[in-house]
């Protein structure tokens, strides 16, 4: 496979975009969502880290092994957050009688 | 060196195999990176959930407007690095040295900028285990959080300093001219690695600074 040249018009709607959503993610913390607060805030910044590692990391132009390895250290880094953070939320479950 | 161009190690079937082959390692590298960062934002996940309200207050110590400023300052760095690797490929050399030149002067913005905050944090009083004179309910929380605010921006701040000397180097050989279409593998993948920097303070900006309510 050869390399496919990105072209800069794409840069400049991307960096655009991530802009934008800068400003958005900083202006939705001003405003008091409760717990959807820390949704809104992760959902913006996962659209971004999306946007940086489809265009500018070329990731979308790259091939299928590139998208498995990029993919990788994310769901390994989702196992280790669940895992640990099932532990820590359900300690306070007494699901065994008489303890 | 235009060897480069055309030199293909034995193990390689061609040039392109060989640059897939840099750049998948430098993904597996990366990869690595994100289980280092991992480990520190396990911890914050498990903080945070256990004293919410006491995260929510030392959030409330970071200064907003320096810490977007500064995500700004990051994400315009990444645009610039684009912009110099797709100079190597079209084979601009003057794009791609001026873009990495632009690039590290972002960086050092970055970190200036950080050094700003860090200063304030001593002159408020807001370093656990130096000087840290915060009074409230919360304190103990509040110290735990900006502790992990120092380890957090800290670590990260070494990889700013890291990727700044990086861009260097390969800025020095750019303008040297030895990347050109056929060979830029070393401009590709130090983007790589700023581009995954750049991603780390994307993420590092909402679970920071972005904690009012």
């Amino acid at each position: 496979m050869t390399e496919t040249h990105v072209p800069l018009r794409i840069y400049y709607t991307v960096y655009g975009a991530l802009l934008v959503l800068t400003v958005v993610t900083v202006g939705v913390s001003l405003v008091d969502l409760g717990p959807l607060s820390t949704v809104v805030a992760l959902a913006i910044a996962a659209a971004k880290a999306s946007l940086v590692i489809l265009f500018f990391m070329h990731v979308r132009y790259g091939p299928r092994l590139i998208w498995i390895f990029a993919s990788g250290g994310f769901f390994w880094l989702a196992l280790l957050i669940l895992l640990t953070m099932s532990d820590i939320v359900s300690r306070g479950w007494h699901i065994i009688p008489g303890r | 060196m235009a060897d480069h161009a055309t030199a293909v190690a034995h193990q390689f079937d061609d040039v392109d195999q060989q640059r897939e082959a840099a750049t998948l390692g430098m993904w597996v590298f990366l990869a690595t990176e994100v289980m280092l960062f991992g480990g520190l934002l396990t911890v914050y996940t498990v903080y945070r959930y256990l004293y919410a309200r006491g995260f929510a207050e030392g959030s409330r110590q970071l200064d907003l407007w320096l810490g977007s400023i500064n995500t700004v300052v990051l994400i315009t760095s990444s645009l610039t690095m684009a912009i110099g690797v797709h100079g190597a490929q079209v084979g601009r050399r003057r794009v791609l040295v001026g873009s990495l030149l632009l690039t590290i002067v972002l960086g050092a913005i970055f970190l200036s900028i950080k050094g700003i905050e860090y200063a304030h944090k001593f002159e408020e009083g807001l370093v656990p285990g130096i000087d840290f004179t915060y009074a409230g309910p919360e304190a103990p929380h509040v110290a735990l959080f900006i502790l992990l605010y120092f380890m957090l921006t800290g670590v990260h701040a070494i990889h700013m300093v890291i990727g700044i000397g990086a861009v260097s180097v390969v800025a020095y050989l750019g303008w040297r001219g030895r990347f050109g279409p056929s060979y830029h593998t070393p401009v590709e993948l130090v983007g790589l690695y700023w581009h995954f920097v750049d991603i780390v303070w994307i993420f590092l900006l909402p679970l920071l600074y972005l904690l009012h309510h």
